[in-house]
């Protein structure tokens, strides 16, 4: 109960920044026109909906990890926590405070990449619900990365951290608009160790229809959300009982 | 009946001690004060009895639960008014009351309930809908008073409450503060000694982490046999002699 009026709380406190909003969502919905776009010009299979929209929809989710670690550094900045920390809110209150807003957010934001999708042409079908239910171990970890990086960094340290390397990270190692494995070498290898191109690889094999391509792509997915997750808790509990908030 | 017992209470940083074995009982209903220079550990002590801090040494017991053993009991008897103005700034005034109580387990009727006594307490009917980032400095500190009240704490925690108001805005929370005086514990820092006069039953003299001296003002000025309150404050916290 007590969890849910924090994520109450902190649901309104994301949801009220316009800029947030429109940059989170905005900014692959563009990206989505303006390479669907491109590919009526210039037909390229990586730009055909049916592979690019799983694309967006992680480089998307990579946003909700700003999101969660801006408003936990920033109420680590201020004299809010200082209050929160002397109430009877305990540590799985915090987590799950700052947890649960933020999977409504990604669906909505992933059901928006979507319905954008439907307007450019992509087909109706049971593998896009499927796409969309593959794409929610992405959005964990994108979470967990959020509340890993927001109880470590200050907010300054966030907006470097999640603002830009993590998503030139989910842009350039996922495969979203070019495949690594052209580039080869360490690059290749690089993007196959990290989880952005694993969750890419779900979403377009659920797009497919290649179910059977889905479950070891999502294990990867799933590892990094649980090790991260565990982290992320183990860091917001180190940073409960010390004196440095 | 006692609220707070401290027992050798001591917080040291590396090879600094901000607060050495202190010794302090304050009764239910009592106001206290915490004086003392920058430094002397008054913020550190309500950071440690308000379960911010742990103690290095030492335990304190609040109301018959242990600070270091029972923390979660001791938070629920609780409530604190930090230096800084502590509101959630994207939230209106009532979201912002609201939100508080419902941290503290209350049901939203109770919540709305408790809001509007607050609302018609702190005289913030005009800025209900306001979000808290717009008001001016004076508001948003009513506002984080107002926070640390409606879970009606049985102790309650000023650091600081009036620091950056203007004259009238302080002279208005000493009334709202003066209301309270006997139906809940409040410890109290400040760094204006009329207020700690003014408001307090008691008042303790900090310097370098260590309890110099408690007592009522009087009691203390009779103590260093100062002609003023402001004498014996510095005769005790800077060991000058006056």
């Amino acid at each position: 109960m007590k969890s849910l009026a924090f994520a109450s709380r902190n649901s309104k406190e994301i949801l009220r920044d316009k800029l947030n909003i429109g940059f989170g969502v905005g900014f692959p919905v563009i990206l989505l026109v303006l390479l669907t776009l491109i590919q009526s010009n210039v037909p390229v299979d990586m730009f055909k909906i049916e592979t690019l929209a799983p694309g967006i929809v992680i480089f998307g989710l990579a946003f909700i990890s700003l999101f969660s670690a801006v408003l936990i550094s920033k109420d680590r900045s201020e004299s809010l926590i200082l209050r929160l920390f002397t109430s009877p809110l305990t540590p799985a209150d915090y987590i799950l405070g700052y947890t649960l807003p933020m999977l409504p957010i990604a669906v909505a934001q992933t059901a928006i990449c979507y319905i954008v999708s439907f307007l450019l042409g992509l087909k109706l079908s049971f593998n896009v619900l499927l796409a969309v239910a593959v794409s929610i171990p992405a959005a964990v970890l994108f979470i967990s990365i959020g509340l890993l990086c927001g109880a470590l960094l200050n907010d300054k340290q966030v907006g470097g951290v999640c603002g830009a390397l993590l998503t030139n990270l989910t842009a350039w190692l996922s495969g979203i608009w070019f495949d690594p494995n052209l580039v080869g070498g360490w690059f290749r290898k690089f993007s196959n160790l990290l989880p952005f191109m694993h969750a890419v690889n779900a979403g377009r094999a659920a797009m497919a229809g290649n179910y059977s391509k889905i479950l070891p792509e999502l294990a990867v997915v799933a590892g990094y959300a649980l090790v991260v997750s565990v982290l992320a808790v183990l860091a917001f509990n180190k940073k409960m009982n010390s004196d440095e908030i | 009946m006692t609220a707070i017992e401290t027992k050798d209470l001591t917080k040291k940083y590396k090879d600094k001690v901000a607060v050495d074995a202190l010794n302090l009982t304050i009764e239910q209903g009592e106001m206290f004060a915490l004086l003392g220079v920058n430094g002397a550990g008054k913020t550190t002590t309500i950071k440690m009895l308000s379960c911010l801090t742990r103690p290095t040494g030492g335990d304190a017991v609040i109301l018959g639960d242990s600070i270091t053993k029972n923390s979660l009991k001791v938070k629920e008897k609780i409530n604190v008014s930090t230096q800084e103005t502590a509101v959630a700034r994207n939230l209106s005034v009532r979201e912002n009351l609201e939100f508080i109580c419902s941290i503290y387990g209350f049901g939203k009727a109770e919540s709305k309930k408790r809001a509007d006594e607050m609302i018609e307490k702190f005289d913030f009917r005009e800025i209900e809908k306001s979000k808290a980032k717009t008001l001016s400095g004076g508001w948003q500190r009513r506002l984080s008073i107002a926070m640390a009240l409606i879970s009606e704490p049985r102790v309650l925690f000023l650091d600081e409450p009036t620091l950056g108001l203007d004259v009238l805005a302080r002279r208005e929370l000493w009334n709202i503060i003066e209301k309270l005086k006997g139906k809940i514990t409040i410890i109290l820092t400040t760094h204006y000694l009329e207020e700690a006069e003014h408001l307090s039953d008691r008042i303790a003299v900090m310097s370098k982490g260590c309890l110099k001296a408690v007592g009522t003002a009087a009691e203390l000025m009779e103590l260093t046999g100062a002609d003023n309150f402001e004498d014996a404050f510095v005769s005790l916290a800077g060991n000058v002699t006056v």
